[in-house]
């Protein structure tokens, strides 16, 4: 694969003249390690190389992928979101009180469905904007911005259902999370597609350079004329839209909405994929695909001690140390 | 208007904007409600807080610097772990590993920031995992129940001359900060490091080691937290301090010092910790009443409006301070 991180200005020139290590292990250190972790797995886990292993998998990283990808983006302009795991609240708090007519009636089942999945994603879609606008016109860090959907979104969900557990039986809706496309579990399908356009679009399109250039030097990107603040807002709004998607996953994954459950913890498994898979955190490099592989690294890392009998408190370890190396790594890359 | 003056002023409004929230909160609920001041209620008030102050006081320093440490939750649950473990041979024992498994996660945190040079949010997170991943391990899974004969629970449940001992201790922390802070070499370069941290490098400051300790103070402060937990509750939990991070950081915040450094004061983050833990007496109070009835989770739906108003107005006041500069 030569697409591994999109930089600006593109292609350092200085790469011809020796072999570096360390700007390998940089450039490739998440595909390595995903490659070593799956030849590791095939010599000691049994009955790895299954169907099963590798939807067990897919399906357990889905979420995490697709709004990891509104993390990158985010985070390829200096920013951070914490707000994507109540957003995903939101989403699956809304999406079974709408197709089950609790919030207003129906006039038709099918109607629900699809409103359903309209309506708490452009919900979140434009909570996150929210989040664009606070940082972009009161100019708040966006830590601080996005920390108060991060307190108060998960409340506004627990308010909508009353804490309930909401249980739903829909094969219609729960095909974004059930369903499969030819064998393969239709969440992986749209993961794919997600991660494939994002990628198209930091890469090839002006919106992915102009997102580049805010987070390599915003004060730079703004006196060359680059709307960053239309730009910012869009790419919040794009991580807000991709949490409520994720969430809308989860609910029908688990035939059941939680508020107090759906998407916890998830800003924290996003970073983690956008930070081993080698985007920066400081923004102006990103690359969608490493944010893939990073998640795929977290979750085999996690598959792998479980499948052997490490319990999984042992796995947040591990996990921890994953991203301190790959962070430090990227790191010594940089001098 | 200078930029020091302009900075003077917005740390004033910040100051004292707590302050005069808290004030009126205090009045709204002493009229509105009987026993909102009487004894029981404050002294409830005052011991369940004592932990978030804890927490909220060495997220406070950590901020000061311009860094962030969000591992203080799961230290805390961890804390309690450890303290629950070690309750059996006596309060202080326990008190001291609490403290202990919390200086640790401080000292891990120190290291990686300082010497491997990465960044606090993304270190602080990583030891968030890692010490919650050790607590979950120390414990099993589930709760630790703590010893009722070895004196451990008067740390949570105790009192001391009419006082919860709890609030003793974080009282008797936030003094000894706020020293540190105003009155000391240490504190003067904590505020240079947030200012300004090349400048304070270049003027010839220890700025490494200082981070380092703060870190570590930070870690040690959410382990006393988690043993004050433990002997509260009975129960050493390690899935407890989910949130107790963005907690302090909203009550540093709301307290007036700036996240991006070099401004803070440790009073107004104690009248932070009260004024948020105060909307969730007051919801409870006003639930009483009978006139309306809000479920406890809108308590993070009006903590989380609070944050917003907070830092809006505090964004408004240094957009104009900018302009007029």
């Amino acid at each position: 694969m030569a697409e591994t991180a999109t930089t600006l200005p593109p292609a350092p020139a200085r790469e011809a003249s020796r072999f570096d290590v360390k700007a390998f292990l940089t450039r490739y250190g998440a595909w390595i390690a995903l490659a070593l972790l799956i030849l590791v797995n095939l010599a000691i886990t049994p009955n790895f190389a299954t169907w099963q292993t590798l939807n067990v998998n897919l399906t357990q990283v889905c979420a995490i992928v697709i709004v990891g990808v509104g993390m990158t983006l985010v985070i390829a302009t200096g920013g951070i979101d914490l707000s994507v795991g109540a957003l995903m609240a939101i989403a699956g708090a809304l999406a079974p009180l709408i197709f089950l007519g609790k919030l207003f009636p129906l006039p038709h089942p099918a109607i629900g469905i699809a409103l359903a999945f309209v309506l708490p994603v452009l919900v979140t879609g434009f909570l996150g904007w929210c989040n664009g606008w606070l940082i972009t016109h009161l100019r708040i860090q966006p830590i601080i911005a996005t920390l108060v959907l991060f307190i108060a979104g998960r409340g506004i969900a627990q308010v909508f259902t009353n804490g309930n557990l909401q249980v739903f039986n829909l094969p219609e809706f729960q095909f974004i999370g059930l369903g499969r496309v030819f064998g393969i579990p239709f969440q992986a399908v749209l993961m794919v597609i997600i991660v494939a356009v994002a990628a198209w679009m930091l890469k090839r399109t002006v919106f992915g350079r102009q997102v580049l250039a805010i987070g390599g030097n915003e004060r730079a990107a703004r006196l060359a004329g680059i709307p960053v603040a239309t730009v910012k807002q869009r790419v919040y709004l794009i991580s807000g839209l991709l949490s409520g998607i994720a969430g809308l996953i989860v609910i029908a994954r688990n035939s059941a909405a939680d508020a107090n459950l759906v998407g916890l913890g998830m800003e924290l498994d996003a970073i983690a994929a956008v930070a081993v898979g080698g985007t920066l955190l400081t923004g102006g490099r990103a690359t969608v695909v490493g944010t893939l592989v990073g998640a795929l690294i977290i979750q085999l890392v996690r598959y792998t001690l479980l499948a052997n009998g490490v319990p999984d408190a042992a796995a947040l370890v591990a996990k921890a140390a994953i991203i301190v190396l790959a962070v430090w790594l990227q790191r010594q890359g940089q001098r | 208007m200078t930029a020091s003056a302009t900075l003077k002023t917005l740390q004033t409004i910040g100051r004292f904007g707590v302050l005069l929230a808290l004030v009126a909160l205090i009045v709204f609920g002493w009229l509105r409600y009987e026993n909102f001041l009487g004894t029981y209620n404050v002294l409830s008030v005052l011991r369940y807080n004592s932990m978030f102050a804890l927490v909220a006081l060495g997220m406070c320093f950590v901020i000061i610097t311009g860094g962030i440490d969000l591992s203080v939750g799961s230290t805390a649950a961890l804390g309690s772990v450890v303290a629950a473990l070690a309750s059996p041979y006596g309060a202080v024992p326990g008190l001291l590993a609490g403290l202990g498994a919390g200086l640790i996660v401080g000292a891990c945190n120190a290291f990686i920031i300082t010497r491997l040079n990465i960044l606090p949010f993304i270190t602080t997170l990583a030891t968030m995992l890692a010490a919650s991943g050790c607590a979950l391990l120390l414990a099993g899974n589930q709760s630790v129940s703590v010893s009722y004969e070895s004196g451990f629970t008067e740390l949570g449940q105790g009192d001391f001359l009419g006082f919860p001992i709890p609030a003793w201790i974080a009282i008797a922390a936030y003094l000894l900060g706020s020293l540190v802070l105003n009155l000391t070499s240490f504190g003067r370069t904590v505020l240079a490091i947030g200012g300004n941290e090349d400048a304070a490098r270049l003027m010839g400051l220890p700025a490494n080691r200082v981070k380092a300790l703060v870190y570590l103070a930070s870690g040690g402060l959410a382990g006393l937290a988690g043993v004050i937990l433990a002997a509260q509750f009975g129960a050493g939990q390690p899935i407890e301090g989910v949130g107790w991070e963005l907690f302090a950081i909203a009550a540093v915040v709301v307290g007036g010092t700036l996240l991006t450094g070099g401004v803070g004061s440790v009073g107004s983050t104690l009248a932070g910790v009260l004024l948020l833990g105060l909307i969730f007496n007051i919801l409870n109070f006003e639930n009483g009443l009978g006139w309306i009835s809000l479920s406890a989770y809108w308590q993070s739906v009006i903590r989380g409006l609070f944050l917003l108003l907070v830092v809006a107005i505090q964004a408004r006041l240094s957009v104009r301070a900018e302009q007029t500069v």
